[in-house]
């Protein structure tokens, strides 16, 4: 079951408002717990990029959706059913090499999409994306120091990475499927059409992997379903049921 | 992989008959707050190596836009004077206050001194 059909706009201002939103949570939810104080710091600084990322696309959603829903709106009073974030991004955390292969595989295609995103025919878009694209870029540099680092070192490290490579490389494919909204998107050349990011993903990812000594898995079957709000992971909804709890036991609560 | 047992980085080592785990290096952290100005020690961090070093340094110390360029240093390889050498190093210079450039002004156009 899902939602009211959205705009394509909006549709497409959710999914990139939503895919920072649910990682940036993610994220935060290390906050106190990284391995490092130094790793723990860098997480939470993320965390911060994102949520602010996401901000300013809910923002601009809820503006063309002309319902009168604010980015507050969005994030804290929408349904799970409602996202539409990526199956990647709300995967819950596991262990710190996990979220730093989640997170790798995430920029290295949000960072160039960012950059893509900074030509797009909607001037608002065009702002937003060439803003943020340079936390994206840093982010990117710093996922893919960490997966290398990983991969490369120790016995049990290079198997823990293997292994959070593994479970999520088949959630990956979702990131360059495009449905009507994306088309309309493309055409309309306010975003790069999905399928044309997939090369540039690849060779950074294999040139990352393959210097992390890691292997990449077989093309077998993909996941999705996160993107359109089809098929969502059940541990979406109790990340959000926290993440929204305290807008919807205080509705307009500031501090 | 290219290091299959964690053994200590340089300089970690912990001290004879005692075992503790691996554990990073230390690193004395510079920032240069605006071009023109030299870099300043801003504090220390814990990383595994110099593009570690740098990336946590961004995200430790510069995140409120203090800086244009950051030096990371092992901290084990800064020569540090004797504090037992105070009296020798520097209560020489303690009377000299003519060494001071306090008795001219300074033209504004030099800038950040």
């Amino acid at each position: 079951m899902s939602g009211p059909p959205f705009a394509p706009e909006v549709e497409f201002l959710l999914r990139l408002g939503d895919d920072a939103l649910v990682l940036g949570q993610r994220l935060a939810e290390w906050t106190g717990r990284g391995p490092a104080l130094e790793e723990d710091i860098a997480l939470a600084n993320t965390a911060l990029d994102l949520v602010g990322e996401a901000r300013l696309w809910l923002a601009l959603a809820g503006e063309r959706e002309g319902r009168g829903r604010d980015a507050d709106a969005l994030a804290f009073r929408r349904d799970p059913m409602d996202f539409r974030c990526l199956l990647l991004a709300q995967q819950p955390n596991r262990d710190f090499g996990h979220t730093m292969m989640r997170g790798f595989l995430f920029d290295a295609w949000h960072a160039p999409r960012l950059r893509a995103l900074a030509g797009s025919a909607d001037g608002r878009v065009a702002e937003i994306a060439a803003k943020t694209a340079k936390e994206a870029a840093y982010h990117l540099d710093r996922s893919r120091g960490v997966v290398v680092a990983l991969g490369d070192g120790t016995a049990e490290s290079h198997r823990r990475m293997q292994q959070a490579l593994d479970r999520l490389w088949p959630l990956a494919r979702e990131m360059f499927e495009a449905d009507a909204a994306d088309r309309a998107m493309a055409e309309r050349g306010v975003a790069p059409d999905p399928s044309s990011l997939r090369e540039g993903w690849e060779r950074t990812v294999r040139e990352a992997l393959a210097e992390a000594t890691l292997r990449v898995p077989e093309d077998g079957a993909a996941r999705s379903g996160g993107r359109t709000g089809r098929r969502h992971t059940e541990a979406l909804g109790h990340m959000l049921a926290v993440m929204q709890s305290l807008h919807r036991a205080h509705p307009g609560a500031s501090w | 992989m290219s290091n299959t047992a964690p053994e200590p980085y340089p300089g970690t080592e912990a001290p004879e008959g005692r075992t503790r785990k691996p554990e990073w290096p230390l690193w004395e952290v510079f920032v240069r707050g605006a071009s023109g100005l030299s870099h300043r020690h801003v504090g220390s961090l814990h990383a595994p190596d110099a593009a570690a070093a740098i990336r946590s340094a961004r995200d430790v110390y510069t995140r409120r836009n203090e800086g244009v360029s950051i030096w990371a240093v092992e901290a084990r390889h800064i020569a540090a004077s004797s504090p037992d050498a105070k009296g020798p190093l520097f209560e020489p210079s303690r009377d000299k206050v003519y060494r001071h450039p306090s008795f001219f002004p300074i033209p504004p156009e030099a800038g950040p001194m």
